[in-house]
């Protein structure tokens, strides 16, 4: 009897919403954070929405190869991890310069 | 002989030697009284749960007693004998102690991250346990990715050290904890690399797998890879922050480092949180190299838990050896034996063993003929490799440290690099 | 889709807790805290990829996002001791908001416009093995790509963050 009221279903949109609010949370955090790391968070927000777009993809869609999502998602953990260790070095380097990661405060293109 | 007996309680709910039939027992008397699948389910992940952490609880009291008597009769001392015969009340008194004392916490320190450290390093040891096997059909969670699984769980650690640092407010406990994640992140590699060895081997990142795959080979898996088995328990000895790696809370140095502001229940929760994270590290090793609840069809006769908690408390006692013999080793020289010694001779050993897997898969012979082969090369291979590393990359005695990282303004003076006896022979000056 | 009841609650609760911490990056006002809950949001996002039946990606993504970009991200956060620490916004915080609003309607318009090709395919079993046959196989250049992606970003790193070499000094007497 109570076995209908709980018959929970879920279906790739919301698996899809879900990645999409992550990314604009990302979105909004890499515009507006005035430190250089909080851009840094953003961005990786961005990227871990769009890894749960790929798996939900690889997990629900008509496909030949369905691992295909799954690969190409190990491949954006990879460059991603590589790009927050190549920002994190620019951001430290930077702050050796200029005692700051404030990104208002980075605002010369030559020192 | 043996066989009727045998058989009188093979498959029965009262053969101990394997609990799942225990289990099964209880499920289907579930399923008889009317329980709906998805309940059984929630209730054998809670059966199998409240096992696993009552013997984390019982370890946990237990090793505090071992830990420190064994270390005493290993220095020449008694080591606590005051409390119960042999001492063996002291883990009680340990525990009312910590449980009475006031809880002194740093005002100005951001309480949540305070408060959620100490519960943040215990939560992944504990975690561990669900992949391990206990005999052959008792598996908490069966992941086909169980060592990459136990691997994820090593590295959460790795932030509670740091949120308990710096929550403390205190610029000591801080420093403390950044030397304690560098020596945490470098001997991540030489442990992936090093367990990859073993999944090449065994051909699958499943802990039953393995256990199974030493089975089928009649081999413990140390006895095929000594040197992985080496490099394993050397870097996790680091990670755990056992002696000779306890840089970080080294009471003579830094007072003690990332948990120096923590008191009561909270630093008790640190202290017993190495107890489960050693024993978890036991366990591990354990069932990858040294076969798990198997031993050589002895589990017909004692059940392979037992057989399994024995071998824990073998590889425990092995940590226990090195933490009451090694002196402390400097993070400069922890760091350089990581990066040094341990990586390189951890990537040679994954050359070494994808060749030999590749040899073995492709001329077809039986495992029979190969597995000695193996043996003796990793063995050779292993002496080789210590022996070398020892007599040619040891570096000469260094007086002091090379010029530190963190804060360059601090001027160190470099004195050039002499060894023990030439030091010596200018009588004691560099 | 998914038509289990307990994989659907864990979804949402691994949701909530994904898009709850992501929520309070944004919001708290101390960079460290953020760092943390960036750490939390990993993990969360992890649990959905497991119900998304990708264990092994789930598994990769708390070994290098949760225990190696978050330590790498409070790394630069220690490193960089006179910055400030405060999570502040800058002065496009409204438009950010705006633009961000505008995207999210604009994707949750298209996901819910489109016809998709869902398959009543099950869930996949063991990923590890297949996935590293497709590393091999079909995706062997893009692997070779991304390790040495991988090297040129660590010696990227160092050369960064490489100090100047004091002036080799004299030894006494000499």
């Amino acid at each position: 009897m109570i076995a209908p009221l709980l018959a929970f279903t879920l279906h790739l949109e919301e698996v899809l919403v879900v990645g999409a609010a992550l990314f604009a949370i990302g979105l909004y955090v890499a515009l507006s954070k005035r430190n250089a790391i909080g851009v840094l968070m953003g961005v990786e927000l961005m990227l871990n929405a769009v890894n749960v777009t790929l798996l939900a993809f690889s997990r629900f869609i008509e496909s030949e190869q369905p691992l295909d999502g799954q690969v190409f998602a190990v491949f954006v953990i990879t460059v991603a991890a590589a790009e927050a260790a190549v920002a994190l070095a620019l951001a430290v380097a930077i702050y050796k310069h200029r005692e700051t990661v404030n990104i208002d405060e980075i605002d010369l293109l030559r020192w | 002989m043996m066989a009727p007996l045998l058989d009188l309680i093979t498959g029965y709910w009262w053969d101990l030697r394997d609990l799942s039939n225990l289990s099964r027992m209880i499920y289907g008397r579930l399923d008889d009284w009317g329980f709906p699948d998805w309940s059984i389910y929630v209730i054998s992940g809670m059966l199998g749960t409240l096992g696993i952490v009552s013997f984390i609880g019982g370890v946990a009291i237990i090793n505090i007693w071992v830990e420190r008597r064994v270390v005493g009769r290993m220095q020449s001392r008694l080591g606590p004998n005051r409390l119960g015969p042999f001492g063996l009340l002291q883990p009680v008194a340990d525990a009312i102690k910590l449980m009475q004392k006031e809880v002194l916490q740093p005002a100005s320190a951001p309480g949540l991250i305070y408060t959620v450290a100490p519960i943040a390093f215990t939560v992944p040891g504990i975690a561990v346990f669900a992949v391990i096997p206990w005999g052959r059909h008792m598996v908490l969670a069966s992941l086909d990715v169980g060592l990459l699984y136990i691997l994820g769980m090593s590295s959460l650690a790795v932030l509670s050290v740091f949120m308990a640092g710096y929550s403390s407010n205190n610029k000591y406990s801080l420093f403390g904890a950044m030397r304690v994640i560098a020596m945490l992140v470098s001997y991540e590699i030489p442990i992936v690399v090093g367990l990859l060895g073993v999944v090449l081997f065994a051909g699958t990142m499943d802990l039953q797998g393995i256990v199974l795959f030493q089975e089928d080979n009649w081999a413990f898996m140390v006895m095929l890879q000594p040197l992985a088995f080496l490099i394993y328990f050397f870097a996790i000895s680091a990670e755990l922050n056992r002696t000779p790696a306890d840089i970080a809370e080294a009471e003579s140095e830094i007072v003690g480092g990332y948990h120096t502001e923590y008191s009561g229940m909270k630093f008790g929760l640190f202290y017993a949180a190495e107890l489960i994270n050693a024993v978890s590290v036991s366990a591990i090793i354990a069932t990858l190299f040294l076969g798990g609840w198997w031993m050589y069809e002895l589990d017909e006769l004692v059940p392979g838990w037992m057989i399994f908690i024995g071998k824990v408390y073998g590889v425990y006692f092995l940590f226990v050896w090195t933490r009451g013999t090694l002196p402390r080793f400097r993070i400069d020289q922890l760091l350089a034996f990581a990066w040094k010694w341990l990586t390189p001779m951890a990537i040679i050993n994954v050359v070494v063993v994808a060749a030999e897997v590749l040899v073995w898969e492709e001329s077809g012979w039986s495992a029979g003929f190969w597995i000695p082969v193996f043996i003796a090369v990793n063995g050779a291979l292993t002496g080789a490799l210590v022996v070398g590393f020892v007599k040619f990359f040891a570096p000469k005695f260094q007086r002091f440290p090379t010029r530190p990282r963190f804060y360059p303004d601090i001027d160190v003076p470099s004195l050039p690099a002499v060894t023990g006896a030439e030091f010596m022979a200018k009588g004691g000056q560099a | 889709m998914i038509a289990e009841n307990g994989i659907v609650i864990a979804f949402w609760l691994l949701a909530a807790t994904t898009i709850g911490c992501a929520l309070m990056v944004a919001a708290v006002r101390e960079l460290v805290q953020a760092v943390l809950f960036l750490a939390l949001t990993f993990v969360g996002a992890a649990g959905m990829y497991i119900v998304l039946s990708a264990d092994f990606v789930a598994v990769v993504q708390v070994l290098i996002y949760a225990g190696a970009v978050s330590v790498l991200m409070t790394f630069a956060v220690m490193l960089t001791p006179a910055a400030d620490r405060r999570n502040s916004e800058t002065v496009f915080q409204v438009p950010a908001l705006v633009l961000a609003g505008l995207v999210l309607a604009v994707l949750v318009f298209v996901t819910l416009d489109t016809d998709w090709a869902i398959s009543d395919r099950a869930a996949f079993s063991a990923t590890a093995a297949s996935l590293g046959e497709a590393f091999l196989k079909p995706y062997v250049v893009p692997f070779e790509v991304a390790s040495v992606l991988l090297m040129v970003a660590m010696i990227g790193a160092i050369v960064l963050t490489q100090e100047d070499e004091p002036p080799p000094r004299r030894q006494e007497g000499e």
